[in-house]
């Protein structure tokens, strides 16, 4: 196995072994949510409403009820009443209430003895609605007169005067933001407009549902988190969390979008009503596309002051988001803490509204908020680089943020690698590539916070000296290798000698999902603590056998052995030799970790794209595209470059195809993969990557999350591409053929 | 409504089944044979995951009706390694990291076996044409073309 | 629903005839399981015509064109040397739907019956002046392809009609082909536009010519003033000459009466329409000219 020539003084980290679950994954043998059955299995199927916004008047399920084989129907009536905040917004998202707040909303769900059975049953449920008016663009949400979708939901920070589907304001900052702007040569100002996109995981929501009524239950089902799943579903049903054992399938991708629950409590139910038998429900790709995900819409604003030389003097934005009919879902403040996260500026004012529109409940999306501030923020910087003959890269690393640093968001940055990314990115081969005619080059930043969070993790040492390691994070894109590559380093034991489980709810305490780019950074860490535990015992029993002090045996190439000449002399003992004897020196040797990881370290990227655009159609074809990002450490670089490829290419699309199409009546007029239009392979060419590492002093590796900068800088960078090529500035996204087109002849008109 | 009862030949194994005329090919490997290798993720052709070669022409499997397989020859992925021998794109694809989370990876592979059986020496762009309806939301792509042409140079040198 | 898997048209056209409720023909399927799943349709019965003999068929006409049966997929129209040579703007047209995957199904004929305004093989077939045999309770007619479609989702068969086969005519010489679409991305996309050339060269100067265009009217357009705009027009430089391009875009843009939808605006494709008719037209005078397509 080639070492990457990245670091030195590791064996195993660094290297790139094939992950232990791929031979599953090639074979078709790795079970996914919709992969398995239960003796006695009832199918479901959903009832969704086909309206934007409509009070329901009646539901009647007697026809559906009167066919042989439908064993249970339920709606909102079948759950608990009197949740609040968060909880209800679950609940409410899982099945409406009095109304339906957009299509797709689920108003009912029936289970039956086959598929097609339940799907027959569906139709026969009988909905009255009373359509009421809806709202679906963000700015038009919050104009007098704009259907109000739910009274006092606004909470207190909301100021006095605002229409009532403002339910959130946000307004920080510090500096002397006019004194900051008059020291400017350059100021302007623009405004920029992104729409909503989807996570776009190929494999379907899917769970396998078992509750008795005496409210004890299991779940099979595919999720970034088993216990919020297990959390949800409780809250949602009124059942005790510790009563439901949740365990994770393999998952189809969910770039944050299976962090919560969608449909997961609607299997439960039915399996409650029809007696405890097990029920299987599978989302279709339109229901994926209507009632899951997406992320939020944003109508954004933009002030820059910048010095002739690209120093950055003020900024201030102002941003609009909606995430759906409930508080609380749009990542606004994400939006804002990441908008001018890249640069050191002395003034900074950010203001941010969340606003409520008849749309789907927002979930997660890799790096939620921060693509849209890039877009708008990354695309004026561009812009007034141009107006002053200044290289966009050259005044990045002027202004870019450092170790010491006040960040635009509160914190002081600790030690981070954004200079170092910038200056891999101004030597990298792609920026002397010369360009052709109607081809143009755009560049961008992006930053990512990260996250730790809660995280439990235990490992065993087995009678033979191998090791399992049980993790609460699952596996969504190569983190059973990363962890187990750890876990030997740590242990100077092989690779194949780690076996990593994802577990269920019931063999560790609680975890927070694959989420925040944490499972390699946070379990990574639980492992390593947990190896050192682990280690620690096995010293023990080493002495013990040998008669010396603890303190005097350390570890070395997986074997214990005294820790210098003074400690006595005794062969190795390894830790096969310690597994084998443990029942008759103490017992099973095991190591846990439990903790709320701190120390996590943002990463810094940023991007060059090359385009060349059709005059005549304007079509972006994408000709060459590369990604510089901090790792802190690869851990294993295949699966870094595969983060940062996976990230490049959502935010290609998003930039130029990807958008939630809404028709006049408020419905979701693209719920398929032929009109939902993520990139496929021939519109790529290969992502070209760089791996930047500057060690996160917070982790033992140094690792810093890689999932989720990527998606970042594409935005802006497509739009600062296609604006060199072109000459036209495209301030709204997708930066679709029409939209390139009408603003390539707006220019030519002047 | 009466089922229709299918004899066909899946990964060289006759299988019987019955089908409802609205199962699609797809449903009935995965429920009625327990083929669960081959996905679902639109169920409208879009995407690819649910790849199959039918009497040796690549199909979505949610596109053919079970009925419609009487008879024929059908191959999925767990048809792809021959006893504990697998195909070299299966290997590829692990060496290369080209999955990350494996969900269109069976469809990829039935799609990218079709394609070098063919084309034993596809250009870059004939693979990603050729693989443009197998959807992945990972990868971006790029390990998974790599993967596909290392593994057709293995299988010219093999020949 | 009933599945039927008839030996013979006339058995095809029994079943539909005895049929109460709701029929639909089998092909390709590509979009008839689409719109089972979507609960679009739910027919009654089902009836799959691959078990006809002679329906994965491509034969030569006595009069040198060519007949091609109904379940003839996309792949295997690629695959066929000698309609490539004659009709590649057929074939490409054809190639263009959907994925690899589909193209192992998908057929002309329910492309065709699908009644797509934007469908991709339509306009070269209609631009080469192909025609379709029908069978019904009433006999055996042969329909001219552009009047089969009758605006989105329907066509002007009859109740208990189905197609038995698509012929293209003779090429004869110095003559050429092309169809181009536009799409947001590279694949996988339903045409924004659709234009398709078919024209003939007598010396330098072309003497005849039929111009189609897709998803820029309720149907598929046969535009004759498109056509009239390059007859008779002399090749300038050995390409055609800016005014007649001129011309033939304007006559292209004068017959569109788009919609704007979620694939693009009616002034896009009134724009886009302009551009590629341009370039099909060019296309097609290269393969006319005998150039390697």
């Amino acid at each position: 196995m080639p070492k990457d020539d990245l670091k030195t003084g590791y064996r195993l980290v660094g290297t790139r072994p094939n992950r232990p679950d791929g031979l599953d994954k090639v074979t078709g043998r790795a079970r996914y949510g919709a992969d398995i059955s239960a003796p006695g299995m009832l199918h479901a199927a959903v009832v969704r409403s086909p309206h934007a916004h409509a009070r329901i008047i009646r539901i009647d399920a007697s026809k559906a009820l009167a066919l042989d084989g439908v064993k249970a129907v339920i709606t909102r009536a079948d759950f608990p009443t009197g949740l609040t905040g968060e909880d209800w917004n679950l609940q409410e998202n899982t099945i409406a209430g009095d109304v339906a707040l957009y299509d797709g909303h689920a108003v009912a769900a029936v289970a039956a003895t086959s598929k097609l059975l339940a799907q027959d049953a569906a139709k026969l449920i009988e909905v009255e609605y009373e359509v009421l008016p809806h709202v679906i663009d963000v700015d038009a949400a919050m104009q007098p007169g704009a259907p109000v979708i739910r009274a006092g939901t606004a909470d207190h920070s909301v100021p006095d005067g605002m229409h009532p589907n403002v339910v959130k304001y946000i307004d920080f900052g510090h500096g002397d933001l006019a004194a900051g702007f008059a020291a400017a040569d350059l100021v302007r100002a623009q405004s920029y407009k992104t729409e909503a996109t989807h996570q776009g995981y190929i494999e379907p929501h899917a769970c396998l549902g078992q509750m008795g009524e005496d409210g004890k239950g299991e779940m099979w089902v595919c999720t970034q988190g088993q216990w919020y799943i297990r959390r949800m579903c409780s809250a949602v049903l009124g059942t005790d969390a510790s009563q439901l054992r949740v365990t994770p399938s393999e998952i189809g991708g969910g770039f944050g979008g299976k962090t919560t629950i969608f449909m997961e409590p609607l299997a439960l139910a039915l399996s409650r009503k029809a007696g405890g038998r097990p029920v299987k429900l599978v989302m279709s790709r339109a229901e994926v596309l209507r009632a899951t995900g997406p992320t939020a819409s944003a109508s954004m604003d933009v002030k820059l002051g910048m010095k002739a030389d690209g120093t950055l003097t003020a900024a201030s934005v102002n941003f609009r988001m909606q995430g759906g009919a409930f508080l609380g879902s749009s990542p606004v403040g994400e939006a804002l803490s990441c908008a001018l996260a890249c640069y050191n500026i002395p003034a900074v004012h950010h203001e941010g509204y969340e606003v409520l529109a008849n749309r789907p409940k927002a979930a997660a999306y890799r790096a939620p908020g921060s693509p849209m501030a890039a877009f708008a923020v990354e695309s004026l910087l561009d812009e007034m680089c141009r107006e002053l003959g200044l290289d966009p890269l050259a005044v990045r690393l002027k202004n870019a943020v450092h170790e010491g640093v006040k960040s635009s968001y509160g914190p002081t940055y600790n030690r981070i690698g954004l200079v170092e990314t910038l200056q891999a990115t101004m030597a990298h081969a792609n920026l002397t590539v010369p360009l052709g005619p109607n081809q143009g080059r755009g560049v961008a930043a992006g930053f990512w916070f990260n996250h730790g969070g809660e995280t439990s993790v235990s490992l065993a040492i087995g009678e033979d000296g191998t090791v399992t390691v049980s993790v609460g994070t699952p596996d969504i894109g190569g983190s059973r290798a990363s962890l187990g590559m750890m876990t030997a380093e740590t242990l100077g034991i092989a690779y194949e000698a780690v076996r990593v489980n994802i577990v269920e709810t019931g063999a560790l305490g609680v975890n927070e999902p694959t989420h925040g780019s944490r499972a390699t950074f946070a379990s990574g860490l639980a492992a390593v603590e947990a190896a050192k535990q682990a280690i620690a015992q096995m010293c023990a029993r080493a002495a013990a056998e040998w008669g010396i002090e603890p303190e005097a045996v350390e570890w070395l190439d997986g074997a214990a052995v005294p820790a210098g000449p003074n400690a006595g002399k005794f062969p190795p003992m390894t830790i096969a030799e310690i597994g084998a004897k443990m029942g008759s020196t103490g017992g099973p040797i095991s190591g846990h970790h439990e903790v709320t990881a701190g120390g996590f370290g943002a990463s810094f990227g940023a991007h060059v794209v090359d385009v060349e655009v059709d005059p005549e159609t304007g079509r972006t074809t994408v000709l060459r595209y590369l990604v510089v990002q901090d790792a802190g450490c690869a851990i294993h670089p295949a699966y870094v470059e595969g983060q940062y490829q996976g990230g490049a290419v959502q935010g290609i699309g998003w930039a130029l195809n990807e958008e939630y199409v809404y028709g006049a009546d408020g419905r979701l007029q693209n719920p398929v993969f032929l009109d939902y239009r993520i990139p496929v392979a021939s519109d790529l060419p290969m992502i070209d990557t760089v791996i930047v590492e500057v060690p996160n002093p917070g982790h033992p590796y140094g690792v810093r999350g890689v999932g989720e900068t990527g998606i970042t800088p594409p935005l802006p960078a497509l739009a600062n591409a296609i604006a060199a090529a072109t000459g036209a500035r495209l301030r709204s996204l997708p930066m679709s053929p029409p939209k390139v087109l009408a603003a390539i002849k707006a220019k030519a008109r002047g | 409504m009466s089922k229709v009862h299918v004899s066909a030949t899946v990964n060289g194994d006759p299988v019987e089944f019955l089908a409802d005329p609205r199962d699609t090919l797809l449903d009935c490997l995965r429920d009625q044979l327990g083929l669960t290798g081959t996905k679902e993720g639109c169920g409208t052709g879009d995407c690819g995951a649910c790849s199959v070669q039918l009497d040796g022409v690549l199909v979505c499997s949610c596109l053919v009706l079970g009925v419609e397989a009487e008879g024929k020859r059908v191959e999925t992925v767990e048809g792809l390694s021959s006893g504990q021998d697998l195909h070299p794109l299966q290997r590829k694809f692990i060496e290369h990291a080209a999955l990350q989370c494996g969900f269109c990876t069976p469809g990829i592979l039935v799609a990218a076996k079709a394609l070098l059986a063919q084309n034993p020496d596809p250009t870059e762009t004939e693979v990603r044409y050729w693989l443009a309806g197998n959807l992945c939301r990972c990868t971006g792509y790029d390990k998974i073309i790599r993967a596909v042409m290392d593994a057709g140079a293995e299988m010219r040198g093999a020949n | 629903m009933r599945f039927h898997t008839p030996k013979t048209f006339e058995n095809a056209v029994a079943i539909a005839a005895a049929a109460s409720g709701q029929t639909r023909f089998l092909a390709g399927g590509t979009d008839v399981l689409v719109q089972l799943r979507a609960a679009m349709v739910l027919p009654d019965d089902l009836i799959d015509l691959k078990h006809i003999p002679g329906v994965k068929e491509i034969t030569r006409t006595s009069d040198g064109g060519w007949r091609i049966g109904i379940a003839v997929s996309g792949a295997e129209l690629g695959r066929h040397a000698g309609i490539g040579a004659d009709y590649p703007g057929v074939v490409e047209g054809m190639q263009l739907v959907g994925s690899t995957q589909v193209q192992g199904r998908a057929t002309l004929v329910g492309n065709l019956c699908n009644g797509s305004p934007a469908a991709d093989s339509v306009p070269a077939m209609v631009a080469a002046g192909a025609w379709v045999s029908v069978i019904g309770p009433q006999g055996v007619r042969d329909v001219k392809v552009e009047d089969i479609p009758a605006g989105p989702g329907r066509t002007t068969l009859k109740a208990g009609e189905l197609i038995t086969g698509i012929t293209l005519p003779p090429r004869g010489a110095n003559a050429g082909d092309a169809y181009l679409r536009f799409i947001p991305r590279t694949e996988m996309d339903i045409a924004v536009v659709g234009v398709a050339v078919n024209l003939r060269l007598d010396g330098d100067r072309i003497s005849e010519a039929r111009v189609a265009l897709g998803a820029v009217a309720p149907k598929i357009l046969l535009v004759p003033a498109a056509a009239q705009a390059i007859i008779g027009t002399m090749l300038d430089d050995a390409a055609l000459d800016d005014a007649a391009l001129d011309a033939l875009a304007a006559a292209a843009i004068a017959a569109s009466t788009p919609i704007s939808d979620k694939r693009g605006t009616a002034e896009f494709r009134k724009d886009i329409v302009g551009v590629l008719v341009k370039r099909a037209a060019r296309i097609a005078l290269d393969r006319a000219k005998g150039a390697t397509k």
